[in-house]
C-alpha cells in the first residue's frame, strides 16, 4: 500500500540515487526538477484534453443532447481531431495589428496558467517547489494573466477586442481583491503561506468547514478570475463576439483555449489545496484523491456554465465591490476573533 | 457624457478625463442579432450613446415577387417571411384574398386554422424565450429545453402538411388537406404534457437570480410609447394595454372559444417574456377547446385553379405571435395580385429599438433586441 | 375591466367626422372599415385631429403603405383606435412625377420606418421626416422597385446570368 501511495516519490528517489553515482548534487537536483516539471506539464496537457471532452459531454447531457460521439469510441478522439484541425489551419495575421504583441499574447496567457502548477501539491511530497510564499506566488502569477488579455485586445486593432480587454482588466483587477481577502482567513488559521503546510493543516477537518464563507467568496472570485460563465464577460460571445481573441485563428486561437482550460483546472486545484484538504483522504492514494477533488470542482464549473446567464458589466463590478469585499472583510474579522483561538485549541 | 471628472482631495490635481466615443458595428454578422440585423452603436465605454438600426441585408423583394405569381403561388412565398411563423403568415394572406372574394371557409377548416395558428404561436414563443436566455449568455441550455417542445410541434406540422417550417398549409378557401388519422390523438397527448414543460420554462426564467437581474427594469416602454410606435403583440401587452385582435377585432371562430388576454404592467424585458409564458398557457386552453368543438366535414371551399378575384382591396388583420399581422392586397381582376403589402410586426416593432437602446449598456442591447423578437426574414422581406 | 366585449368591432360613422376633417376629405368610399381620401396638403392636420378629437382617438397607426396605379400613386394609412375599437382607412392620391406628402411621424412615431420603406420602394417623399433615407435597399440603388414601370437595367440581368 505504501508503495502505491508513494510511487512517485520512490521513483524520484531511485532516479536521484542512480544519477548521484556519476553527477554532482546540484545537477541531480536540476535534472529531477526538469523531470518533475515535464511530468506536471504532461499532466496539465492531458488533463486539458480530458477537460474539453468532459465539458462537451457533460454539457451535452445537461442540455438533453449527446455531445461529441462520432470520432473514436464515445467520441474520445474528438479532441485529437480538433487539435489536428487547429494545428493545420492557416495562421491568419490581420493587417494593421501590432505583430510582436499579437504573437506574444497567447504565450503569456498559457505560460502564466502553467506557472501556477509549480506550487500545487499533487500528492504527499509531490510538488515542484514548496515555496514558503506559495499562495502569494499563485495570486501574483494569476494577476499577470490579465496582461496577456490586454496585449491580445490592444494589439488586435479591433473594437470588440478592445472592449473585451478593457472588461478583462476591470474584472480581474476587481476580483483579485476578494480572492486575496478570502484566502487570508486560511493563512490566519495555518500561519503559513506555503501550500504544503496548508494541506498538512487539513489532516483533521478541511478548511471548507472552518471557512465556508471564505470558500464561497474564493470560488466566486476565482470563477471571475478565470473568465468562466457567469463571469465570461471578457469573451461574451453574444455581446462582443469573442472579446479579446476575436482576431485570432488556428493555433494561436487554440492557445487561448489551452490557457483558459489550464487555468480553470489550476483554479480547481488551488481550491482543492486550500479548502478541500488537498491530497488528504482515506484508502485511495493521495494523488488519486487530489485528482478526484480537482475534477469535482471542475465539474461544478461546467454545471454553472450550463445553468447561469452572464452578468452585466456594472452588476459584475457591484458584486465584487459591494458584496464580496465586505463579506470577505467580515470573514477575516470572524476568523480573527472566533476561529483562530478555536482552531488552535482543537489543534492542540 | 463624454467627460468624466476625476475627483481627488487635492483640487490642483483635479483633471478632466477626456474619453472618446467609438462606433461599433454590431452585425450584420454577429451571434446575437438574430440573423443579419446591423446595429451601429456609438459607445462611450460600455454605455450606448446613440444607435442606428440598419436593415435590408435579407431583402428579397417579396412584395414585387407577389405581383408576378398567381394568388395561390404566393402562399408559399409568405412561408418564408417569418420562418418561425409560417402558419400565421399563410393565414393572414389567404384571409385578405378571401375578404376580396367574399369566400366562406368551411367550419372544420376554420378550427384547423385556429389550431395551427395557436401551435405556431407556441413555436414562436418557445423559440423566442429560448433564444433570449442563450443571448444573455446561458450557454443554450434553456434554448434546448424549449426546442424539445418545439420539435414535437414541428413533427405535428410535418404530419399535417409534409413540412416542418415552411408549411404552406393554408389555401384560399380552407386548408390544403385534412389532418391525417391519429393526428388529433397525438396533439392531445402533446398538450397533456405541455403545461408542466411551460412551468419548467417559467422556472428557468423567474428562478434564475442573474437572469432576473439582467431583465428587470431593462428596456422599459410605457403603454403610450408602445401605442405611438405601433408596437403590437406581447411587447404591447407587457405594458398593460389589453389589445389583442382575437378579442378586439374578432375573426374566425375565436369568439366561440373562451380565453384570456393576459397583460402585465412593467413593460420591461422580463415582463415581455413572462407575458409570452402566460400566452403559451392560453394557447393550450384554446387548442383544447378547438379540438373539442372540431366538427366533421369539408376542409376546403372549391375555388378555380386560376383564381380571378373581383376588383377590390382588403387589409386582413390577425394576431400573430409577434404582433398584428396583416396583408394589404389589391386585386385588378387578373390572375395575379396587383399589389401585395405585408404589415410586418417584426419590422414595425424594431422601430422603437433605437429609443430603448440609448443610455443602456452593450449587454442590455442584446437583451432588449431579443425581447422585441425580430425575425429578419420578415423584417427585410 | 374589458371582460365583456361586443363580438362585432364598432364601426365609425364617416358622416359624423368633425368639420375640420370633413372639409379636407376628397371623397368617401363605403367599405369595412370606411375609407376616406384626403387632400395631401391637409394630411397632417387631419391626422392630428383624428388622433386628438375625443370620440375618434385614432392612436394606433396600423400600417403605412402605397400603391402605384400608373396614372397616380396612392399612400394608404390604416388607422385603429385602441380605446374605441374602430378603424379607418385613409388614402392620399399623389402625382406620379412629384410624389410628395407631409410626414406623419410627428403624430405617430411608428410611421418612421414605414414611411422610409414607402420612400425606398415606391419613391414617395415624405416632407418633414427626420431621417428619410433608404431602409431595405442599399443607398446606391437606382429607382424604386415597387413602381409598375420599374425594370432592372439590362446589364444587371446579363451580369447575373453570366
Amino acid at each position: 500500500m505504501d508503495v502505491i501511495n508513494n510511487i512517485f516519490l520512490i521513483g524520484r528517489q531511485i532516479i536521484a540515487t542512480v544519477l548521484g553515482f556519476f553527477l554532482p548534487l546540484p545537477v541531480v537536483d536540476a535534472v529531477i526538477a526538469i523531470i518533475s516539471m515535464a511530468l506536471v506539464l504532461g499532466f496539465a496537457a492531458v488533463t486539458m484534453m480530458g477537460q474539453v471532452y468532459v465539458e462537451r459531454r457533460v454539457l451535452g447531457f445537461m442540455q438533453d443532447r449527446k455531445g461529441p460521439n462520432r470520432v473514436g469510441p464515445f467520441g474520445l478522439l474528438q479532441i485529437i481531431a480538433d487539435a489536428i484541425k487547429l494545428l493545420t489551419k492557416e495562421d491568419i495575421m490581420p493587417s494593421r495589428v501590432d505583430r510582436m504583441v499579437f504573437r506574444l499574447a497567447p504565450i503569456v496567457v498559457v505560460a502564466t496558467a502553467l506557472l501556477i502548477w509549480a506550487v500545487v501539491p499533487l500528492g504527499r511530497g509531490m510538488i515542484i517547489a514548496d515555496l514558503n510564499i506559495g499562495i502569494l506566488y499563485v495570486i501574483s502569477i494569476s494577476s499577470v494573466g490579465v496582461l496577456g488579455f490586454l496585449m491580445a485586445g490592444w494589439s488586435s486593432n479591433n473594437k470588440y477586442a478592445l472592449l473585451g480587454s478593457m472588461r478583462a482588466a476591470a474584472q480581474m483587477v476587481s476580483y483579485e481583491i476578494p480572492l486575496v481577502l478570502s484566502i487570508i482567513g486560511i493563512i490566519m488559521l495555518t500561519g503559513s503561506l506555503s501550500t504544503v503546510s496548508i494541506v498538512n493543516a487539513q489532516a483533521g477537518l478541511w478548511f471548507v468547514i472552518w471557512q465556508p464563507l471564505g470558500f464561497v467568496i474564493y470560488f466566486i472570485s476565482a470563477v471571475a478570475e478565470i473568465n468562466r460563465s457567469p463571469f465570461d464577460l471578457v469573451e461574451g460571445e453574444s455581446e462582443i463576439v469573442a472579446g479579446y481573441f476575436i482576431e485570432y485563428s488556428g493555433m494561436r486561437f487554440a492557445l487561448f483555449y489551452l490557457g483558459e482550460y489550464i487555468s480553470a483546472f489550476a483554479m480547481s486545484a488551488i481550491a482543492t489545496t486550500l479548502f478541500l484538504g488537498g491530497w488528504q483522504g482515506p484508502i485511495l492514494p493521495p494523488y488519486i484523491w487530489f485528482v478526484i477533488k480537482a475534477w469535482a470542482v471542475f465539474i461544478v464549473l461546467i454545471w454553472i456554465r450550463a445553468t447561469l446567464p452572464r452578468l452585466r458589466v456594472d452588476q459584475l463590478m457591484g458584486l465584487a465591490w459591494k458584496v464580496l469585499i465586505p463579506l470577505a472583510l467580515i470573514n477575516i474579522f470572524v476568523t480573527a476573533v472566533v476561529l483562530v483561538p478555536l482552531f488552535q485549541s482543537v489543534a492542540k | 457624457m463624454s467627460e468624466a471628472t476625476a475627483t481627488s482631495g487635492n483640487t490642483a490635481l483635479d483633471t478632466k478625463i477626456k474619453t472618446d466615443q467609438i462606433v461599433v458595428n454590431m452585425g450584420p454578422q454577429h451571434p446575437s442579432t438574430h440573423g443579419v440585423l446591423r446595429l451601429m452603436l456609438t459607445l462611450d465605454g460600455e454605455t450606448v450613446v446613440d444607435a442606428e438600426v440598419v436593415l435590408g441585408y435579407l431583402h428579397r423583394g417579396f412584395e414585387k415577387l407577389c405581383e408576378e405569381g398567381t394568388y395561390t403561388q404566393n402562399i408559399s412565398l409568405t412561408d418564408r417571411l417569418d420562418y418561425f411563423n409560417s402558419m400565421n403568415n399563410n393565414w393572414a394572406y389567404v384571409k385578405a384574398v378571401e375578404m376580396i372574394m367574399g369566400i366562406e371557409v368551411p367550419e372544420r377548416a376554420e378550427y384547423l386554422r385556429v389550431i395551427m395558428s395557436e401551435l405556431q404561436r407556441l413555436v414562436s414563443h418557445l423559440a423566442c424565450t429560448g433564444f433570449y436566455v442563450s443571448d444573455i449568455g446561458a450557454m443554450h441550455t434553456p434554448l434546448l429545453y424549449a426546442f424539445r417542445q418545439r420539435e414535437e410541434i414541428l413533427d405535428l406540422f410535418e404530419m399535417a402538411c409534409g413540412a416542418r417550417m415552411t408549411c404552406n398549409y393554408f389555401r384560399i378557401g380552407g386548408v390544403s388537406k385534412d389532418v391525417p388519422d391519429g393526428w388529433i390523438a397525438r396533439l392531445k397527448a402533446f398538450l397533456d404534457q405541455l403545461p408542466s414543460k411551460i412551468d419548467e420554462l417559467e422556472g428557468l426564467l423567474t428562478g434564475n437570480e442573474i437572469l432576473v437581474a439582467r431583465s428587470k427594469g431593462v428596456g422599459v416602454m410605457t403603454s403610450e410609447m408602445a401605442i405611438n410606435y405601433s408596437i403590437t403583440g406581447p411587447c404591447l401587452r407587457a405594458t398593460g394595454v389589453q389589445f389583442d385582435l382575437r378579442k378586439d377585432v374578432p375573426y374566425s371562430v375565436y369568439p366561440r372559444l373562451s380565453f384570456n388576454v393576459p397583460t402585465l404592467r412593467n413593460g420591461d424585458v422580463m415582463d415581455r417574456f413572462l407575458l409570452r409564458i402566460l400566452e403559451m398557457r392560453e394557447c393550450v386552453k384554446i387548442i383544447k377547446q378547438a379540438i373539442e368543438q372540431l366538427p366533421e366535414g369539408e376542409v376546403r371551399t372549391p375555388v378555380p385553379l386560376n383564381l380571378r378575384p373581383p376588383i377590390g382591396e382588403a387589409l386582413s388583420r390577425i394576431e400573430g405571435p409577434k404582433g398584428e399581422m396583416g396583408y394589404y392586397v389589391v386585386s385588378d381582376g387578373s390572375i395575379a395580385p396587383y399589389r401585395v403589402h405585408q404589415r410586418p410586426p417584426c419590422f414595425i416593432n424594431l422601430g422603437i429599438a433605437r429609443e430603448l437602446f440609448i443610455g443602456t449598456k452593450v449587454a442590455d442591447v442584446v437583451a432588449i433586441l431579443a425581447s422585441l423578437d425580430p425575425i429578419m426574414g420578415e423584417v427585410d422581406r | 375591466m374589458t371582460a365583456i366585449r361586443s363580438l362585432v368591432s364598432p364601426r365609425l360613422d364617416v358622416k359624423s367626422l368633425p368639420q375640420a376633417i370633413s372639409e379636407s376629405i376628397v371623397r368617401v368610399v363605403e367599405s369595412d372599415p370606411p375609407m376616406i381620401y384626403v387632400i395631401p396638403d391637409r394630411l397632417v392636420e387631419v391626422c392630428r385631429s383624428l388622433k386628438e378629437t375625443v370620440g375618434l382617438e385614432f392612436d394606433y397607426l396600423i400600417d403605412v403603405t402605397s400603391a402605384d396605379y400608373l396614372d397616380q400613386l396612392e399612400v394608404v394609412y390604416h388607422l385603429h383606435s385602441v380605446p374605441r375599437g374602430h378603424a379607418l382607412t385613409l388614402k392620399v392620391e399623389l402625382d406620379r412625377e412629384e410624389a410628395s406628402v407631409p410626414s406623419v411621424t410627428g403624430i405617430w412615431r411608428g410611421a418612421d420606418f414605414q414611411e422610409r420603406e414607402v420612400y425606398d420602394l415606391m419613391g414617395i417623399t415624405f416632407t418633414g421626416h427626420p431621417n428619410l433615407k433608404r431602409i431595405l435597399l442599399y443607398d446606391e440603388f437606382v429607382g424604386h422597385p415597387l413602381r409598375k414601370d420599374f425594370a432592372l437595367p439590362k446589364e444587371d440581368i446579363s451580369s447575373q446570368i453570366g
